[in-house]
């Protein structure tokens, strides 16, 4: 799959980014020749209505939620990136501590949510399928271990936080984590095929206090396996 | 004796339109509530039962201390706001205040940027250290200053659930909509009578 596509199909362009693309596709580009200048991340669009997730996700949270919330992760992050670039260049590095935290935060808060938006599509009652439900089998026993352990991660995580299924390529493996934050307890080197986002900001004002209801909505009614499996296509190289 | 959730102290409606009703049923009624229900459960039969709050927050760990903590930062919460009037910083506590933060404008300021800057779930605190000293301690997720031997004065919970349905993701709206909602007869009385904290925020009834 070329950077273009991959950028794509992982949901990281939106529109109107083509120098995102030629960007990265010099990154590939042998040493000694020019490497063209990283451009500013841009908020992917959703890839269907605020309102088509409804009666599960509603459009007021969708709005703010891709808008506000994303929005200011994206925007975070091309902050911070110039305030690194602003710091090797005034060669005072006092402020590294706070800089790659504060990369961490926005860069995992802006991967994870355009993998969230893409997890999801309207009225969907799929099934995992394929070697990706091989795997889940292998790794899980059976895929409704695999749902009940995912909803179990997920309903537990932190208050600010994220559940997810993953692959580790170096592993092999597929494994279910938590994430604390946008950045916290991964475990290195994963790459999330199915996230979902159980900061309150995702489901408050549809689910209040109830975060159970709104996982297992999001388990039973909301998730595009064809995208799960895209995705571990290409984290094994497919 | 079990653990019990506080009452308000005020109508849930007093704080209009800095915290609606709707958010104070849920925020008091289901979260705080089910923090105080899963810590008794949690504690039936343990020999952390019995224990004060304060000491119970400061000597346990792990989903006891989780729940314990949440319950004393929520009930430290609810005192640390009231409906109208309420009287500005005076005396002592005036004092203090401008003298660590120069002036009350600047410790508006101060603490807006420390609430807002939390990384996802937490509180902002006002604290008095063991060396005296008044200074701003944010925390994160159920984190409560007492376990490193601050005395806190005033709380603002950032946790997403408390401002959400009624200022959406502004926080920064919600922090400043806190501040001029203070109580600051209580703020004076943590730091005259740090002592009679537990018993202020749990038997103000």
């Amino acid at each position: 799959m070329s950077v273009t596509n991959r950028r794509k199909f992982l949901g990281l362009t939106g529109a109107g980014v083509l120098g995102v693309v030629s960007g990265g596709e010099t990154l590939g580009a042998s040493r000694g020749r020019a490497v063209a200048a990283a451009a500013e991340h841009v908020l992917p669009e959703l890839p269907y209505d605020y309102d088509a997730l409804e009666p599960h996700v509603d459009e007021r949270t969708m709005r703010l939620h891709h808008q506000n919330h994303h929005g200011g992760a994206v925007r975070g992050l091309n902050r911070t990136e110039k305030a690194f670039a602003a710091m090797s260049k005034s060669g005072d590095f006092s402020g590294a501590r706070k800089l790659c935290r504060d990369l961490a935060y926005y860069g995992s808060s802006h991967i994870l949510h355009s993998t969230f938006w893409t997890n999801m599509k309207p009225a969907t009652e799929g099934e995992p399928a394929g070697e990706l439900a091989d795997f889940l089998e292998r790794d899980f026993g059976s895929i409704e271990a695999f749902r009940e352990l995912f909803l179990a991660a997920t309903d537990s995580a932190p208050a600010s936080g994220w559940g997810m299924l993953a692959y580790h390529a170096e592993f092999d493996r597929l494994m279910v984590l938590q994430v604390e934050d946008h950045e916290n307890r991964f475990l290195c080197g994963v790459v999330p095929l199915l996230v979902c986002d159980v900061w309150e900001h995702a489901y408050y004002l549809e689910y209040q206090n109830r975060r159970s209801e709104w996982t297992a909505a999001f388990m039973g009614h909301l998730i595009d396996w064809d995208n799960v499996a895209g995705r571990f296509s290409a984290a094994r190289g497919g | 004796m079990a653990h019990e959730l506080p009452k308000l102290g005020y109508s849930t409606d007093a704080l209009v339109p800095f915290l609606t009703a709707e958010t104070l049923d849920l925020h008091h009624g289901k979260h705080h509530k089910g923090y105080v229900d899963e810590l008794n459960r949690l504690l039936a039969g343990t020999e952390l039962e019995g224990l004060g709050l304060s000491e119970l927050v400061r000597r346990s760990e792990g989903d006891v201390f989780n729940n314990a903590a949440q319950h004393f930062n929520h009930s430290f919460y609810w005192r640390c706001i009231a409906p109208a009037p309420r009287p500005c910083p005076q005396g002592a506590l005036a004092q203090a205040l401008t003298s660590a933060f120069e002036s009350l404008e600047s410790l508006e300021e101060a603490f807006v940027k420390e609430a807002v800057g939390v990384f996802g779930s937490g509180w902002c605190w006002l604290v008095r250290t063991p060396a005296g000293s008044v200074e701003l301690r944010p925390t994160s997720n159920a984190g409560c200053p007492i376990t490193s031997g601050d005395m806190p004065l005033l709380v603002c919970d950032v946790w997403e659930h408390a401002y959400y349905v009624d200022h959406r993701n502004a926080r920064a709206d919600y922090v400043r909509a806190f501040w001029k909602a203070v109580n600051w007869e209580f703020v004076a009385g943590c730091l005259e009578r740090p002592d009679e904290i537990e018993r202020s925020i749990l038997g103000a009834n």
